[in-house]
Formats: structure tokens, sequence, C-alpha cells
């Protein structure tokens, strides 16, 4: 199974996700570049979430195909670690360690999955802390933070895995107003540094911004992608067009 | 979670569990692996015992009569020690609520003297210190070892119904009792009309529970010598000659009368709890 | 501390209360072998009871169908059966069918005594309602923190140790904590199998001297004692598990 950077960093082709009755996702494809950040926009209950939960595997699906840098997703025998090696994940409701603190959330799998030395580890996990403007925060416990902050470490936490792609949930959806922009920032800081991103959010003015790749779905198919200049001013499909001139 | 707290082990009421979470919904199948346990044990033991002897099945079906009494006996304990128990208990969980200090600052201590003593050291408690007569003067009520035993355990029994009528009534929201007094209710009054009728309901779980822990609590007088299923085990057992392969059928057969009257109403705590913690 | 001993057996001449277990070196001798016998036998089940919690609330967790039932049959038979009866099961009816040892006299032994016994049979009893106080704690635990260390590679058992355990434990330590109690006033049970513990060791002492009332005031208080003291040490656990900002 070879993979060189040419190809596809993330390549979904044709999936299907049903829950129970449900079907979620009916036959979705799209394919992310490395270094290429893209976003997914559409409205609430479109399968936005289920689809990036389905790249690293935390729900499974039912046809089609994920590759993540050549390695396919959908297969009973996957090494799920390997995988999430290489895909980090970043939550809405943050998911830190309550019992933890921000320092030790971050070191936490490098140290117990990847078995990492701890003073190398450490030494990182503070490095990113700092990258993530959370210095002098590092003793403090998730429930001490804001919600900017926590989310901030949780990104810090992601990034300690050393992942070649990333994955955000909805991130900013469960903030404060005030914290969206630090979050925000931290996420652009990324994607400068040459990051693969695949976001799904509803910070349109933010997804236009960063994003090389739009893509909007809407009842489990993708209705239209395209670079964000043609996507936002552009859009053909009417459906499209309803949702952007709701939200905008 | 009540503010109910256990005094045995077996006290410690089940946390509500999630809707498909599995130990209740199993029931028949709970019976039969006991029951396999059971014939597996014997089956073992009989294998070791000699051709001469009486099969171990022969032997328990024989006794079976006489255990089964024995284990009626148990109930009857366990009925008799719970009614005194409760009364008594009743009483004393309402003064921890007087507005008496005294009357409350007692039934407190009375309440957790017996709460956190071992069963087994208040059922000596009661055995050895109890007369075996009280003399009216023109009437002699004798106290054979059974009632001594009745009355050890509606020690632990009443402690700890004082603490569910307490913990029921405290957990009551205030303003039941605001609301009472502004419609000029007298305190009595609010007790009995408002506030108990509505504590009946979270008490009956808790005081299931417990009467589950009592029954099982019965077999704790062979120690001190009644003649319930426990000790007629024994007589038995001794009867047979000490054959030590009939040692765990006799003692499965025990446990199973207990798991077969304890579990359902283990079960039905449960299923009432539910219940109740949809209505509240 | 001679005068001290003195002045108890003053006291049973003058006014016949009777604290044999004080003056006389041979009681008083009996009554602290048999008050740390309790105290060893307590702390034993304590141990291998919150360990048996742990692992069973584990196997509950366990995707396979037989082990869950297996740990389901175990929790059910020995919450609604008589520890008692479960006590001379283990040392009767089981200890009868292990092979005896032989002795440095030459002679034969049981395997196992009637504290090992009393040790194992307790620690099953106790262990079954920990089981459930774990699972419930288990339950508390958000599935969200537990799918943001799946995430992040974490296997099954590495996500129970290091992140649900550390967290259930914090959520179950009250119905621990009185479990854990009632469990100290088991141990009396283990009087049944003559094991020397406090109860024993009283009951040998009324039985030499007739102080019966004496005796069982004594008994109480040391039970109280010996409650109290758990409960102080089981208070301080939690104060010193607290994480700032969970679980108010």
């Amino acid at each position: 199974m070879s993979w060189d950077e040419t190809q596809p960093m993330v390549s979904i082709k044709d999936v299907h996700k049903s829950f129970g009755d449900l079907e979620v996702l009916k036959g979705v494809s799209l394919d992310v570049m490395k270094g290429e950040v893209i976003c997914i926009i559409g409205p609430s209950g479109s399968g936005k979430s289920t689809l990036i939960r389905c790249v690293n595997a935390l729900n499974d699906i039912q046809q089609g195909s994920i590759l993540v840098e050549g390695q396919e997703v959908n297969d009973p025998n996957l090494d799920k670690l390997e995988l999430r090696k290489k895909v980090g994940m970043v939550f809405q409701q943050y998911n830190l360690f309550p019992h933890k603190t921000a320092l030790q959330n971050v070191m936490m799998a490098p140290i117990r999955v990847l078995k990492q030395n701890k003073d190398e580890v450490e030494e990182r996990a503070r490095a990113l802390i700092k990258k993530v403007r959370l210095e002098g925060k590092e003793d403090a416990f998730p429930g001490e933070l804001s919600g900017g902050q926590q989310q901030r470490v949780a990104i810090a936490r992601s990034l300690a895995m050393r992942p070649d792609v990333m994955l955000f949930d909805e991130v900013t959806a469960a903030l404060d107003p005030e914290t969206v922009g630090e979050v925000l920032q931290t996420i652009k800081d990324l994607a400068e540094d040459g990051m693969t991103c695949i976001l799904v959010t509803h910070e349109m003015g933010f997804a236009r911004e960063v994003a090389d790749h739009i893509y909007f779905t809407d009842r489990g198919v993708i209705v239209e992608h395209g670079p964000p200049a043609t996507f936002f001013d552009d859009a053909k499909d009417p459906r499209t067009k309803e949702f952007l001139s709701q939200i905008l | 979670m009540s503010e109910y707290k256990t005094d045995l082990p077996v006290m410690l009421k089940a946390p509500p569990p999630a809707q498909d979470s599995q130990p209740l919904k199993l029931t028949a199948w709970h019976l039969g692996a006991l029951a396999a346990v059971c014939v597996f044990v014997s089956t073992v033991s009989f294998a070791q015992s000699g051709e001469d002897r009486e099969s171990v099945f022969t032997v328990l079906f024989r006794w079976m009569p006489l255990l089964l009494q024995g284990f009626v006996f148990n109930l009857a304990i366990s009925f008799l020690s719970m009614a005194v128990g409760t009364i008594v208990g009743a009483g004393l969980g309402l003064a921890q609520i007087s507005l008496n200090p005294a009357v409350q600052k007692s039934s407190w201590f009375i309440t957790q003297f017996f709460r956190n003593a071992p069963w087994l050291v208040l059922l000596f408690f009661a055995m050895f210190l109890l007369p075996f007569q009280i003399d009216l003067g023109f009437f002699e009520i004798p106290f054979p070892d059974w009632v001594k035993a009745v009355i050890g355990l509606s020690l632990p029994v009443m402690a700890n119904v004082s603490e569910i009528v307490r913990g029921a009534v405290l957990s009551l929201p205030s303003g039941q009792w605001e609301a009472a007094e502004s419609l000029a209710f007298s305190r009595r009054q609010t007790l009995w009309q408002i506030i108990l009728p509505q504590c009946v309901k979270r008490m009956l779980p808790p005081w299931m529970n417990l009467y589950s822990i009592l029954t099982m609590a019965t077999v704790l007088a062979s120690i001190v010598g009644v003649s319930e299923v426990m000790t007629l085990t024994g007589r038995a057992l001794a009867a047979e000659g000490g054959r030590t392969d009939l040692l765990a059928p006799f003692y499965s057969f025990v446990l199973l009368l207990f798991f077969i009257y304890c579990y359902p109403i283990a079960r039905w705590t449960v299923r009432l709890e539910k219940k109740f913690a949809v209505i509240n | 501390m001679e005068n001290f001993y003195e002045w108890f057996r003053v006291l049973y001449d003058e006014t016949g209360i009777n604290l044999p277990f004080i003056y006389d070196s041979f009681d008083r001798k009996r009554m602290i072998a048999g008050f740390f016998m309790t105290v060893w036998l307590s702390l034993v089940c304590l141990f291998f009871s919150v360990i048996i919690g742990m692992i069973g609330a584990w196997l509950q967790g366990s995707p396979l169908k037989w082990t869950r039932r297996i740990v389901n049959g175990y929790i059910q038979i020995f919450r609604n059966t008589p520890p008692l009866v479960q006590l001379y099961f283990f040392y009767f009816a089981i200890g009868s069918m292990l092979p005896r040892v032989e002795t440095e006299w030459g002679g034969t032994a049981p395997m196992l005594g009637s504290f090992a016994w009393a040790a194992i049979s307790l620690s099953f009893f106790a262990g079954a309602f920990n089981v459930e106080i774990f699972r419930s704690g288990v339950e508390a635990v958000p599935k969200s923190t537990v799918e943001a260390a799946e995430a992040m590679g974490f296997t099954r058992l590495q996500i129970y140790r290091d992140i649900t355990l550390p967290l259930a434990l914090r959520v179950a330590l009250p119905a621990l904590n009185n479990n854990l109690v009632n469990l100290v006033k088991t141990t009396t049970l283990a009087y049944a199998i003559a094991v020397p513990e406090m109860l024993y060791q009283a009951n040998q002492i009324w039985s030499d001297n007739v102080n019966v009332t004496e005796m069982m005031i004594f008994l109480l208080l040391a039970y109280f004692f010996l409650v109290g003291v758990l409960v102080w040490g089981m208070n301080r656990w939690e104060r010193a598990l607290k994480i700032p900002g969970f679980g108010q």
C-alpha cells in the first residue's frame, strides 16, 4: 500500500452511513490533498459531523471507502491505533479529561499510547501550550479554564500526537462569542503552518478566510463545492443559495 | 441517590441502572445458572462418594421438608423483626425531626448507635442482656431465644427505618412545609396530612431493601442457637455422619432458598425505584 | 501504666464494672490481638473487594455477552444470599474439596485456614456491591470524554484505567464509603468460623469473666471507633481526589 503526496491525503468515496433506519450519508465523496484546508458547511442534521467522525473510525460506515494516506478505514481489520496516530480530532465539547491538568492532558496520549519518552513529550507539550497561547495555564485543571481556553488545550492535545491531518467538529459551536476568536486564530495559525485540516463549521467568515475548498452538504449528500470565492459569491444550487442567504 | 444510608453491605441499593443495562433484565437464566452450579457441585461430590452410600440427592431430598420448615421460621422471624423495627423505627425517625432539641438529639444518638453497630453484635446484645422472662408480678412473659433474636434483629432495622423516615422527610422540598404553614396547617397536621403521605413512596424502596437484608440476616440467629434453617442444616449434616460430599449441596440449597426469596424482592425494589424516579 | 491498669482493678472491686481486658495482661493480649485481627481482616477485604469492584465494572462493559452475564450472575447471587451462608459454603463446602497439605509436624491441614476463607468470602460479598457502585460511576462518565480518548488511539483498557476509572471513582466514592463501612461491620461474621477477631475474643473474655454487659458496650464502642477511622480516612481521600472545577 503505497501512498505519496501527489495522491489525496484523505479520499472519501461514495460513503453511506445509517443509524438504524435513518440514512445520514447517502453517497458522499471528497478528496483532501496534503496541506489543504477544507470546510464542510450545511444545515444541522445534514451529516457533516458524522462524515468527519467516520474519517477516524469513531463511526463505522456501511458502504463506500475512506482512504487516509492510502489506508482503508472501512475495514474490519483496521489498525485503529495506526489511523488515530495520523488523524487528530477536536470536538465541539472539548472533552478534556477533567482529572488532569492542561499539561497532563496534552502529554497523556503520547506517553500512554505512543510510549514516547516523558521528558521529550513534556518539552513538546509545553511548546504546544505556548503555541496555542496558553502559557501559564499548564497546571490549571479544565474546570478552571474558560471554554475557549479548554478548546485550545484540546487542540494542543491533538497536535501532541503529531497527526498528519486534523479534524475539527464544530469546535466553536459551544463557545461564548467572545472566546470564538481566539480558537479560530489558533486554527488559522495551524493552517498557515501547512497542517491538513478538515473543518465542520458554522463560521462562514472564517471558512471563507482559511479554506482552500468549501463543501456544502444537505440531507446526506454534497450539494455543491468549490473554492471560497466562487462558492460564496457564485453559488449555483438553489439549496446552497437559500442556506447562504439565511446565514450571511 | 436517596439520603438513606445502609448498614450491612447488602443494604446498599443499586443505583438506578441505565435504560439498557443488563443486570435486571435477566431472570430465568439467573436461576438456571444457580441451579446449574448446585447440580455441578453436587455431581462432583457425588462422583467422590462411595457406592455403598446413599446418593447426595436422596439425602438432600429426605431433609428438604425439615430445611423448608426452618426456612419458614426464618421468614417468620423476618416478618416479626420487620414489624417491630418498622413501628419503633418510624417513631424514632419522627422524633429525629422533632423541634424539641432534646428529643431530636437523643433520637439521633439512638439511631446512630444502632445503625453503626454490627448486626451480629446487636444480636448477641439481645441474647445475653435480655432476661429469659419478664416478671409482671401476676404474669410472667417468657422470652425464648427466638423472641430475643426477633428483638435483636429489630434493633438495626429500627435504626435504619428511623434514617429512612428522616431522609424521606428531609428530601421533600421545604416549599411544602411553607405552603402548608401559609395555609394555617399546624405542624402536626402538615406532617401527617401533607408530608408523610408524600414520603411513603420515597420510603418504600429502601424499606423493601432493608427487609431483604433483614431476611438474609436471620441466619445469624443460628450463631446464637435458634433452630432456623442454618442450624437445622448443621444438624442434618451432623446426623448424616459428617459426609463432606453433602456440604456443598446442602449449603447450596440454603443459598438457593434465600436467592429465590430475595432476588424477586430486589428486582421489584429496583422497579419501584425507577417508577418513582420518573414520577418525582 | 501499671497504676492505670490497677485503677481498673479497683474499679471492678468497688463498682463491679469488670474490664479484665484492661487490667488483666492475658485478656489484654487477647483483646489487642482480636482488635488487630479485625483491622487486618477489614483491610484485606477492603483491598480485594475494591479490586473486584474495579475489575467487575470493567468486565461489565465488555462487548462479550457471556462475560457480562457471568459478572451479573455473580453480583445477583452474592447480593441476594446471606453472607453467613456464603461464608459457610466457602469454608466448609469448598474448603473440604481442596486438597490437604502436610504440616511441618507431619499431619495434614486444610490448604486455606479460616482467616483466608473469611477474607475470600467477604471480599467477594462486598465486591459484588462494589461492582455495582463502580458501574454506576462509570455510567456517569460522559460518553464524549471516552470518545476523545478513543480518537487519540487509547485502547479499551487504557481508557478504563486512565480516564473512566479515575473519574468513576470520584463519583462512586460516597457509595463506596458506605459499602466499606458495612464491610467492616460484616467482618464480625468471621466469628462463625472461629477467626479470632474482635467479637470472637470478646466472647472468650466474657465466657471466662461473665461480664457480658461490659464487653458488649466495649465492642460497640470499638466498632464505632473503627468505622469512625474509616469514614475519616475516606473523607480525606475524597478531599484529596477533588479536582478543581469538576463535579460540584
